[in-house]
């Protein structure tokens, strides 16, 4: 019975650190200052320049993971294909970033990619045109992908080092070409790795304001940047944690909508 | 007999420099029951990848039915395989598992239905379609995996150590399943064990394979009563292996005593090595027996007694029904027909093949 006492301590972590945080979260998200209950917080969602901020992160977080998808699948598939494990030097090269601060990295892509950053330097050396994107999404969507793209891949890569090859071998052995193999057995063995891979780089990237105030000027705010000005600019705690709150229901809207796709996928994908 | 249906030749493999086959030569008939025995790395498992598509020899020919199949694509092969630990696919139904390779060859819908419920019916799981394969016992999964590769209807089926990860009673009812399996669809079967009673048991020929060669070939009872060197009569049940003189045709020294034996043709005054096997034994009062020794241990084995006896400097192994305890002074004596003439290893390569056992 004494045993029970071990959880103790993670049980004071997560009232003291999660509950009652996200408790003051909902307290201050549904009042107004004088303490009142209101919706006003959370409806405020609606107003244009928040709905806007909304609509814009919803759009660069989903770019991101898709493009994130779309790289890493292919590069976690080459590092398996050719044994790559986690020892090897290529997958330490994909790591060796995430040491680095976060905020430094992003800072590095405010530099590389300015107006006479180092990449515009070297291409008019080269009497190529500039490149004009910092401070616009696509500079945001840039810094995201760079900055989610490893936690995209090492998901994938792990489901994939764990299909036994003779499953592969199994479905060749069947008569499966190497595209019917990938559509068939493959991808929808690797499909936990594909949806706790989504969950790591949208997640994220819906809520960063780091990445899009350093990449994308004051002019671009995402939903992200609007919480933060609140809290610290605005200094209204209510509206700022209304906000949160909306986003909260978002993002576990949309995980709850890939979850569900997922477990249909496990049989349906035949 | 019938034709080869699948003949390797001069096939060669290394992995990272490590020579795993060497110039192998192997021919299997058309319905046979061929089996590749051997103790872990002696090429076995690399054989039947190759045949199966998996590897490419570095060098050498897989003809199959006449024709070189050494660079077809496993999904081009007509044959299949039953794979260790069943490698059955877990996201999809018992049925859709079984179904795989006809939908890839585009059957029609009732076709595939009458292959399911056929096949699961041959291998004794029927109503099991709508299970997942995580819900199945190790047992069932492997009659699956059959199911699964006899539905294409191969030619040949390659079975690599299917029983493997089975207990040992399960383990003896796959095998009566599958020689039913074979009678019942008449086609090839090759298998990997390294079991040797696992071989024995099903086989019409064995295949006894170390270190990358064959080293005999033949029925399990010409594999089992004369194995042609030292490291088959080991490898193939228990014997004692004693180093002996050929004194002249049908005349042996074993351990300084003279023994009959029915060989011929191996010179005289020659070193050779003799196979007894343990049940050939005959243990009896010290007086009748051609060689003296003493019961030095005894175990019952349920069937039998397995007794140690000491006799002229070697370790005898002798499996009686009748029981000799410790410390008794015993005659040893052999038939003729039970003793097995050997040549010594001359190469370098079967003395290695040998120690190392």
């Amino acid at each position: 019975m004494s045993k029970k006492w071990f959880a103790a301590p993670y049980l004071l972590w997560s009232v003291g650190f999660i509950i009652i945080p996200l408790l003051m979260i909902f307290f201050y998200g549904l009042t107004d200052r004088s303490g009142a209950f209101t919706l006003e917080n959370v409806v405020a969602i609606l107003s244009p320049e928040h709905s806007k901020a909304l609509v814009l992160s919803l759009l660069l977080s989903l770019a991101s993971t898709v493009i994130c998808l779309l790289l890493a699948y292919p590069l976690a598939m080459i590092l398996n294909k050719h044994h790559l494990g986690r020892g090897s030097f290529i997958v330490f090269l994909f790591i060796l970033p995430m040491w680095m601060n976060f905020l430094l990295r992003t800072l590095a892509w405010q530099t590389l990619l300015e107006k006479t950053g180092v990449i515009n330097s070297v291409l008019s050396a080269l009497h190529l045109p500039a490149l004009d994107i910092i401070n616009t999404p696509y500079a945001i969507v840039l810094g995201m992908v760079y900055n989610f793209l490893p936690f995209m891949v090492l998901p994938i890569y792990n489901v994939l080092v764990k299909i036994d090859e003779n499953v592969i071998n199994a479905a060749r052995d069947l008569g499966a070409n190497g595209v019917q193999t990938f559509f068939k057995i493959i991808l929808p063995l690797s499909i936990p790795g594909v949806v706790s891979g989504i969950t790591m780089v949208f997640v994220p990237a819906m809520t960063t304001f780091v990445i899009s105030t350093l990449l994308g000027g004051s002019k671009i705010l995402l939903i992200g940047n609007v919480i933060e000005q609140e809290f610290t600019q605005g200094n209204n705690w209510n509206l700022g944690s209304g906000l949160s709150l909306v986003l909260m229901v978002f993002i576990l809207v949309s995980m709850a909508f890939v979850m569900k796709y997922d477990r249909e996928g496990e049989g349906g994908m035949f | 007999m019938s034709h080869k249906l699948i003949d390797l030749s001069h096939i060669s493999k290394s992995f990272d420099g490590e020579m795993v086959l060497d110039d192998l030569n192997l021919y299997i008939r058309e319905n046979e029951f061929l089996t590749l025995l051997g103790p872990s790395g002696c090429g076995k498992t690399t054989t039947l990848r190759i045949m199966g598509g998996f590897e490419k020899p570095d060098q050498g020919k897989v003809i199959f039915d006449g024709q070189d199949i050494t660079n077809l694509a496993p999904n081009k092969r007509q044959l299949n395989t039953v794979f260790q630990k069943y490698a059955l696919f877990t996201h999809m139904t018992i049925a859709e598992n079984i179904a795989f390779g006809l939908k890839i060859k585009n059957k029609s819908k009732e076709y595939i239905q009458d292959k399911i419920k056929y096949s699961l019916k041959l291998v004794n799981l029927e109503g099991y379609e709508n299970r997942m394969p995580d819900s199945l016992s190790g047992g069932q999964q492997q009659r699956i995996a059959i199911a699964r590769a006899i539905v294409n209807e191969p030619k040949v089926l390659l079975l690599d150590e299917p029983l493997g990860a089975l207990d040992l009673k399960l383990r003896q009812d796959m095998q009566y399943e599958l020689i039913r399996l074979k009678n019942e669809l008449g086609i090839t079967f090759v298998y990997v064990t390294h079991d040797q009673e696992e071989a024995l048991t099903m086989s019409d020929t064995i295949v006894v394979m170390n270190q990358g060669y064959i080293q005999q070939v033949g029925t399990p009872e010409n594999i089992y009563n004369e194995p042609e060197n030292a490291f088959v009569a080991d490898f193939i049940g228990e014997s004692n292996i004693l180093p002996s003189t050929m004194i002249h045709d049908k005349l042996v020294e074993i351990l300084g005593a003279r023994f009959e034996c029915v060989d011929v043709g191996f010179g005289e005054n020659k070193p050779v090595d003799v196979v007894v096997r343990p049940e050939d034994v005959v243990l009896t009062a010290p007086e009748e027996g051609t060689i003296e020794g003493v019961v030095t241990g005894l175990i019952f084995k349920g069937v039998h007694y397995e007794m140690d006896v000491m006799a002229r400097g070697y370790e005898w192994l002798v499996h009686s029904t009748h029981m000799f305890p410790v410390g008794t002074k015993v005659g040893i004596r052999v038939d003729p027909f039970d003793i097995q003439i050997m040549n010594k290893p001359e190469s370098e390569d079967e003395e290695a093949v040998t120690s190392n056992e």
